[in-house]
């Protein structure tokens, strides 16, 4: 019997500090709810707004997989690896924190708004060689499918982390429906609704509401709305 | 009541910053250092509430510091700290204690 958990988006931690507008699926910073504290090996699902030209100075991380997904806007990316680059929406952005990396992320524009999700996995092996990777992926793959934009595998669709997880992300006319296989035996699905309105499993879901399913090997997916778009993440529900 | 805890890592760069956020909340008092025999030492002469294991301590280095320093103190409380910054850092001890 599949089991779930819904998080309606208002119900998400808040932190307004001006400059950056943050959402918090999971407890973060001074977010905490002790029933809020993963799902699975997801542990972080930042949805932030970021004012033009500004961001997060150099700060560290270590051991967690992180995944920045630009939806509105660009983001300015520099990191203590030598990588220095641009990831705008329609791209995926990865890096493997691993041993410790320092890196700084800002709106790339002055004038305009950056919207992103950051995504923090725990790691299925500490103490990786750090290292960064992004991607630009193909838009028009995701009309009315889940496109897969990332994996274990190197040479999988998408980029590749240090964990037994993927993403897909699609984009849906109204009425559509289709169902999602799990790609791992014991791992769940966190599904995100960036936009419109979708039913999973029965369960309606609204921009930003987030839904956790597990204890099954697929979910029913319905698109309600033509502007529906949903980000599923297939996680092991295990903690290494 | 200020809560002491000992943050252990081997990036020298996140280290100080752990320092910095651990001892910029009035109820927590942060030590951080890079060294085993230095952590050691320190739990030997202070009050430690919670350890945090942090980044680079390889599994064979984790079980024998676990091992000294629950033979410091049996009850210690030794959790794994992710990240690196202050993300996940106040749930991590929050849950802990």
């Amino acid at each position: 019997m599949s089991q779930f958990i819904l998080h309606k988006a208002n119900t998400r931690g808040h932190a307004n500090h001006g400059w950056l507008n943050a959402h918090h699926s999971f407890s973060f910073a001074n977010y905490y709810n002790p029933e809020r504290m993963h799902f699975g090996v997801l542990r972080v699902l930042n949805d932030d707004l970021i004012d033009g030209g500004m961001g997060f100075g150099t700060h560290p991380h270590d051991n967690m997989e992180i995944i920045t997904i630009p939806l509105a806007g660009a983001i300015a990316h520099k990191d203590s690896m030598g990588n220095s680059a641009v990831i705008k929406n329609g791209e995926i952005q990865v890096m493997s924190a691993g041993t410790g990396v320092s890196h700084s992320e800002f709106n790339a524009n002055a004038d305009e708004q950056l919207n992103l999700l950051q995504i923090w996995l725990f790691p299925n092996k500490k103490n990786v060689t750090p290292r960064y990777d992004q991607q630009t992926l193909d838009v028009e793959a995701r009309h009315n499918n889940f496109q897969q934009i990332l994996s274990p595998n190197a040479d999988d669709a998408g980029v590749w982390i240090h964990q037994d997880a993927w993403f897909s992300l699609g984009k849906f006319n109204a009425g559509f429906e289709t169902e999602y296989k799990i790609k791992k035996a014991g791992n769940g699905v966190y599904a995100f609704v960036i936009n419109g309105e979708v039913t999973i499993n029965g369960q309606v879901l609204s921009k930003r509401d987030g839904l956790g399913v597990w204890d099954t090997d697929k979910i029913s997916f319905k698109a309600n709305t033509a502007d529906a778009e949903v980000l599923l993440m297939d996680v092991p529900m295990e903690l290494n | 009541m200020q809560t002491t805890i000992l943050y252990i890592g081997r990036n020298t760069e996140i280290t100080t910053v752990m320092n910095r956020l651990l001892n910029a909340r009035p109820e927590w008092k942060g030590i951080c250092v890079c060294s085993d025999d230095e952590a050691i030492e320190i739990c030997q002469t202070n009050e430690i509430d919670l350890v945090l294991l942090g980044n680079g301590i390889d599994a064979a280095c984790e079980k024998a510091l676990r091992a000294r320093l629950t033979g410091i103190k049996t009850e210690l409380k030794i959790i794994q700290h992710y990240g690196g910054g202050s993300g996940l850092l106040y749930g991590e001890i929050m849950t802990a204690l």
